[in-house]
C-alpha cells in the first residue's frame, strides 16, 4: 500500500484556516466580472479549483502520462503509481478500510447507476421496493426508475416536512418486507438539509436493507468516514471538491462489490478473455473498464491533499459563518421567501423573492459579477412539492468571505429594485 | 445598469406584472401549442383563433420568467388582428431581433413596441426565453403537435 508521506503527518500539524489566504490558491477568483470582482456562489453546481490541482494535471501530461496498469516502461509505471496514489488519498480521505474498496468513474451519477445496474438489477424481483426521499437529485431517482422499469420493483419516496427535513417516522413506516435497498442524499443540493444517514442507515440495517449515500454535496462540507457511518456504497464527485470534472467516486463494501456483475466490459476488468468466457479482473479493476480519466484521478487526489491541509472543523465553522450572515440578512429583505430551513444545513441558500423569477435574480446578480444558480436545480419532485418552478440558489466554498455575502445581498436588493420601480 | 435598464425595460416589467391575454384560451381557438424549456422551466401554451387567413384572437397560459412572459405577451398583442402571412414574416423578424450580430439597417416596421425586446440579445443565455413564445406560436400556426424547446 502506497501512502503518502503528508498523510503520516498528525492533524496537529495542519495548517491554520486563513480565507484571504486561501484565495490566492485559487487563479480563477481573481477577476472581474461585469466591471466587479467575481464572486462565485455557484459550487454547489461545481467548485473552483486550487493551483495545486491545475499544476497536477499539466504535470502529469507533460512529464508522466501513460496508460496504467499496462506497460513496463517507465512512464507507464509512473502514471500507474499515481493513480494508485490518488486511490489510497481517497481511501484515507473517506476513512474506507481498504483501496479495493474505491472505485473510479465519472462522477455521481455513474456510481449510482452502476449499483442501480450491477447490485440492484440482478437481485430486484417484480413488487419489490426501492426507497429514495422527495428531496433527492435526479440522478438518484432516475436510475431507480429506470431498474423498477426494467424489473417491476417499485420506487417509493420518503416524504420532507416544510423546512426541508424527512420525516423520520415515515421512513421507518416506509421501510418494509419488500425493500431492497435505501438510496437517500447526504446533503441536499437544492435545500442544504443534512440528513441524519447515520440514523437511517442503523434503521435499514436492522432490517437487513442496505443504504447507498449519494454524497455529491456532502464532501467538501462534512466529515465522511464510511466505516462509522456504516453505508453500503458512498457516491461522490471530484468537481464539487475541489477537484476536476469527470472523476468521481464509488466507495462500497468488499462483500457487496466482490459478488456484484461488472457494469461494463472491455479492457482492464478482465483477468483472462477467450472467445468462449472472460475470467473478471478483482475489484475495483473489474468495474474500471477501458482506459481511466488518469489525470483526473491524480487531480482528485491532489484536491483531496489541498482540503486535508486544513481542519474539517475550521471549514467547516467558516461555511457555517457565511451560511448564517446569509440566512440572516436575506431574511431581513421584504418578499424573499427561504426554501429549505431545516435545523441541520450547510454550504446551500436557496430563495424565492415575490414578483422576481429566478432566472431574473441570477441574471441580475450577474451584472454585479455575482454567480449563483437558478432553477430547479436537478431536483424537479421537490419544486413541485414546494410548489415553485425554481429557486435562486448561493452555494457558498471554503474560498468564500463576508464579502461575497455581503454583495450577493447587495444584488438582491438591486433586482428588487429594478422590479420595483 | 444602463445594461439591466435595457433588458428589463418598463415594458417588460409591466408585461410581465400584468401579462395581457392571459391567463386566456380564446374563444373557438383552433391552433394550439406547448412550449417548454426544461433546463430554466419556463412553460406555456399558445391558443390562437384563425379565421378567413386572419389571427382573430390569441392567449396563452403557463409560467416563466420576466423575458419569456413579457416576449409572450407582447406577442398575443400584437398578433391580433394579423394575417397569418405577416404574423410568419413577424416571427422572422423577431427572430432576427433576437439572434444576428449584426443589425443590418433599421430594424422593420413590423416590429413596432417589440424593439423593446433588443436588449435581450445582449444576453445570450436569455435569449431563449424571449424566443420560446415565439417557436411555439409558429408550431401552432402549423399545427405541430410536439413540445417546442428553444435550449
Amino acid at each position: 500500500m502506497i501512502v503518502p508521506n503528508h498523510l503520516m503527518r498528525s492533524d496537529g500539524a495542519r495548517h491554520e484556516f486563513d480565507v484571504y489566504r486561501v484565495r490566492k490558491d485559487f487563479p480563477i477568483l481573481n477577476q472581474a466580472v461585469h466591471g466587479h470582482p467575481l464572486v462565485y456562489l455557484d459550487n454547489g453546481a461545481t467548485s473552483q479549483k486550487p493551483q495545486s490541482v491545475i499544476d497536477a494535471v499539466h504535470d502529469y501530461y507533460c512529464w508522466n502520462n501513460a496508460n496504467v496498469h499496462r506497460g513496463v516502461h517507465t512512464l507507464s509505471e509512473r502514471a500507474t503509481r499515481a493513480y494508485e496514489q490518488a486511490r489510497e488519498i481517497v481511501r484515507h480521505f473517506i476513512s474506507a478500510s481498504h483501496q479495493r474498496e474505491i472505485i473510479f468513474l465519472r462522477g455521481t451519477t455513474e456510481a449510482i447507476n452502476l449499483v442501480a445496474q450491477s447490485y440492484a438489477r440482478p437481485r430486484l424481483r417484480p413488487g419489490d421496493e426501492i426507497l429514495i426521499t422527495e428531496m433527492e437529485h435526479h440522478s438518484n431517482i432516475v436510475p431507480w426508475q429506470i431498474v423498477c422499469k426494467q424489473t417491476g420493483a417499485r420506487l417509493r419516496v420518503v416524504p420532507i416536512n416544510d423546512a426541508g427535513e424527512l420525516q423520520l417516522e415515515k421512513y421507518a413506516d416506509l421501510l418494509g418486507p419488500r425493500t431492497r435497498l435505501v438510496a437517500v442524499v447526504h446533503l441536499s443540493n437544492s435545500l442544504g438539509t443534512i440528513n441524519p444517514i447515520r440514523k437511517m442507515i442503523d434503521v435499514a440495517h436492522a432490517r437487513g436493507v442496505p443504504v447507498l449515500v449519494d454524497g455529491a454535496q456532502a464532501v467538501p462540507h462534512v466529515p465522511v468516514d464510511v466505516q462509522a457511518l456504516g453505508c453500503d456504497f458512498y457516491a461522490f464527485s471530484g468537481h464539487k471538491v475541489y477537484g476536476p470534472t469527470g472523476i468521481g467516486i464509488l466507495y462500497g463494501k468488499p462483500d457487496l462489490l466482490e459478488a456484484m456483475e461488472p457494469y461494463q466490459g472491455g479492457g482492464e476488468m478482465i483477468r483472462r478473455v477467450t472467445f468462449e468466457e472472460t475470467l473478471y479482473n478483482v475489484v475495483p479493476y473489474k468495474f474500471e473498464a477501458g482506459t481511466p480519466n488518469i489525470a483526473g484521478a491524480i487531480g482528485l487526489g491532489t484536491a483531496l491533499e489541498y482540503l486535508s491541509q486544513f481542519s474539517v472543523e475550521a471549514v467547516g465553522k467558516h461555511e457555517e459563518a457565511l451560511l448564517a450572515r446569509a440566512t440572516n440578512a436575506v431574511r431581513n429583505i421584504s418578499g424573499v421567501r427561504i426554501i429549505g430551513t431545516a435545523a441541520q444545513k450547510s454550504g446551500i441558500l436557496s430563495f424565492v423573492m415575490d414578483g422576481v423569477h429566478p432566472h431574473d435574480m441570477g441574471t441580475i446578480l450577474d451584472t454585479e459579477g455575482v454567480a449563483i444558480r437558478a432553477g430547479h436545480h436537478c431536483t424537479m419532485p421537490l419544486m413541485t412539492r414546494y410548489g415553485i418552478p425554481g429557486t435562486a440558489r448561493a452555494s457558498f466554498a471554503m474560498y468564500n468571505t463576508k464579502e461575497d455575502v455581503d454583495a450577493l445581498i447587495r444584488g438582491i436588493e438591486k433586482a428588487k429594485e429594478v422590479f420595483e420601480r | 445598469m444602463t445594461d439591466l435598464r435595457e433588458l428589463y425595460e418598463e415594458v417588460i416589467l409591466d408585461h410581465n406584472r400584468n401579462p395581457r391575454n392571459y391567463p386566456k384560451i380564446p374563444l373557438g381557438h383552433n391552433c394550439e401549442a406547448h412550449g417548454f424549456n426544461p433546463l430554466c422551466g419556463d412553460e406555456f401554451r399558445i391558443y390562437l383563433t384563425v379565421e378567413d387567413g386572419i389571427i382573430r384572437d390569441a392567449g396563452f397560459e403557463g409560467a416563466g420568467c420576466a423575458i419569456s412572459t413579457a416576449s409572450a405577451s407582447l406577442m398575443t398583442e400584437a398578433l391580433k388582428g394579423m394575417e397569418v402571412s405577416k404574423a410568419e414574416a413577424l416571427f422572422a423578424e423577431v427572430h432576427r431581433l433576437l439572434t444576428e450580430e449584426e443589425q443590418t439597417g433599421e430594424p422593420s416596421d413590423l416590429l413596432g413596441k417589440l424593439t423593446v425586446l433588443t436588449g435581450v440579445k445582449e444576453y445570450p443565455m436569455r435569449v431563449k426565453c424571449a424566443t420560446l413564445a415565439w417557436h411555439t406560436m409558429h408550431a401552432a400556426l402549423h399545427n405541430q403537435e410536439k413540445t417546442i424547446c428553444t435550449e
